[in-house]
């Protein structure tokens, strides 16, 4: 069959069925939309005997584009992504969790260590918090915790003000710990070392200065979450470099990719976590008219609640 | 058609035929890239002009902000429809390495990875993992699973083959041979008058001394079966 009679033959189908794609790649749905499904048979079959007859490469490449949109229209990831997020955060973000138990740990001791380590260290050698930090940024959290929480000059204009520069702050942290774990998972272990000599050094320097009184009711409420976010998102950051280091029988790239997709829900969820601790951290923490011992008791539960979550939630599915 | 040559990714599909995705190199990448850093630049700009009036509430909405463009931006626009505005005005795709649109966790990986391609500055890292990996991945692609790709057009016509008197070649040609007659024959119309004999001439003794675009065009003629 020459060229002009094979297009000539075909040639409404085509118009047909790009003018179906366009409207379902604009969102509606035409309701001929089930024709989509026989015409992109009908140009796949012609599309090989295009490349068969050698009608020309215009042709081949129109409709391998043609081709190329049905196909996208067809077969694509269906998500409830609503249904899904309640169904993983009732449940399914604590359950990974403890699959990836090896890593977590891995990463907490990266952490804990370091930061444990520094305030017991410091208790016994202060000058040892003026080598990890300088002398005036020692002296400016000390200022920040001369008072106890909600006492300050900070007013709700300040609240929204830290609000922005923890989200900013944290969730960027949190976020650039797993992606460095790809560089086998050097990269998250810089950051949990990191993180935790940082925070070593403040705790341990203003207990010794004698301010644990107020810095503990202040960062109670919210470390349950923040620091437990860290943790997850160094985990999972291991688990990624890990993937890479011993791939098992895959190739490394398909051990990656399969990896990330196992912890792709649990970095979801520390997002979220941390935008939780953000909200506490700028409006809880620092609130005025509450007392102490109200701020150590919800701190304290906060910190039952996230590990009653974490170990226990799940376990039935 | 040399595979070698030319940058696509091939892909068999349930009914059987073979699609080609073109996949998209650094350059096209980085200008869309480039665009989509005016864009988020400019709101950006506009943005801190009208919260700077608002002094602390302003700052933290800015930095709420600046958290959105650095890290929601390129999510929600391709969890959308698969491009970021940069990436359309390039004609640009993103989608998994099978063909289908690009799911949630895919998304989310790839631009999460973004830091870690951005090290040490300017997408370094991301530009090496693309030149030694196969259709152009940097790392959030190969940890997302997914890959960009030229966007199909949505409609390109085919252009008529001129007429010609139908001419059996002297010599059988190959699959490769027959299609570059023929293509050459459709390209006509785009062709300046010397681009076309400068082309043409690859026929060589083919060609016996007479014109060798109409030669050109007689063969494809004839390959095409108007006999």
């Amino acid at each position: 069959m020459s060229r002009e009679r094979f297009v000539a033959r075909h040639q409404d189908d085509w118009t047909r069925l790009d003018r179906l794609l366009c409207e379902l790649e604009a969102g509606s749905s035409p309701p001929q939309a089930d024709h989509v499904l026989s015409l992109y048979r009908g140009v796949t079959q012609q599309l090989a005997l295009v490349r068969h007859r050698r009608l020309g490469l215009d042709l081949e490449d129109r409709l391998n584009a043609l081709a190329l949109r049905a196909h996208q229209q067809l077969y694509r990831e269906r998500h409830g992504l609503w249904g899904r997020a309640l169904r993983y955060a009732a449940g399914g973000f604590a359950a990974e969790v403890r699959r990836d138990w090896r890593f977590m740990l891995a990463a907490l001791l990266l952490f804990g260590l370091p930061f444990w380590g520094l305030i017991a260290a410091i208790g016994i050698e202060p000058d040892l918090a003026t080598s990890v930090l300088a002398s005036e940024q020692l002296a400016e959290v000390e200022e920040m915790y001369s008072t106890p929480p909600g006492s300050g000059g900070r007013d709700e204009a300040d609240d929204l003000l830290m609000f922005g520069v923890y989200v900013w702050n944290n969730v960027g942290i949190a976020f650039r710990t797993f992606a460095s774990g790809v560089f086998l998972g050097l990269g998250s272990i810089f950051f949990l070392v990191f993180n935790g000599v940082h925070l070593g050094a403040v705790s341990g320097h203003l207990n010794q200065a004698g301010l644990s009184h107020n810095f503990v009711p202040f960062v109670i409420g919210h470390g349950a979450f923040e620091l437990t976010a860290i943790v997850l998102a160094g985990g999972a950051g291991l688990k990624l470099g890990w993937s890479l280091i011993a791939p098992g029988q895959r190739p490394r790239t398909l051990a990656l990719r399969e990896t990330a997709r196992e912890t792709a829900g649990v970095v979801a969820g520390l997002a979220v976590m941390l935008v939780l601790a953000a909200f506490l951290e700028a409006f809880w923490s620092p609130a005025r008219g509450v007392a102490v011992e109200a701020k150590l008791a919800v701190g304290g539960a906060l910190w039952v609640a996230v590990l009653a979550y974490f170990l226990g939630a799940g376990r039935g599915s | 058609m040399s595979d070698a040559l030319d940058i696509y990714r091939l892909l068999e599909t349930p009914e059987g035929v073979e699609l080609r995705l073109p996949v998209a190199g650094p350059a096209a990448r980085a200008l869309a890239w480039g665009i989509d850093c005016a864009i988020r630049g400019l709101i950006y700009v506009l943005a801190s002009i009208v919260l700077g009036q608002l002094d602390q509430v302003g700052a933290g909405a800015l930095l709420l902000l600046l958290f959105a463009l650095e890290w929601l931006y390129p999510l929600v626009f391709e969890l959308w429809r698969g491009q970021t505005p940069g990436k359309r005005f390039m004609k640009l795709l993103v989608v998994h390495a099978d063909g289908t649109p690009l799911g949630l966790s895919a998304a989310l990986l790839r631009n999460l990875l973004r830091f870690a391609d951005f090290l040490p500055f300017a997408y370094l890292t991301g530009l090496v993992s693309m030149l030694l990996s196969r259709d152009f991945r940097r790392l959030g692609d190969l940890v997302g699973g997914t890959i960009v790709i030229h966007a199909a057009s949505s409609s390109s016509a085919t252009s008529e083959i001129p007429p010609a008197a139908p001419l059996e070649p002297p010599l059988s040609l190959s699959h490769e041979e027959e299609l570059a007659l023929v293509s050459f024959a459709a390209r006509q119309a785009e062709l300046s008058e010397e681009r076309r004999q400068e082309l043409a001439r690859h026929l060589g003794p083919l060609a016996e001394g007479e014109d060798p675009v109409a030669r050109a065009l007689s063969y494809a003629n004839w390959t095409l079966g108007r006999r």
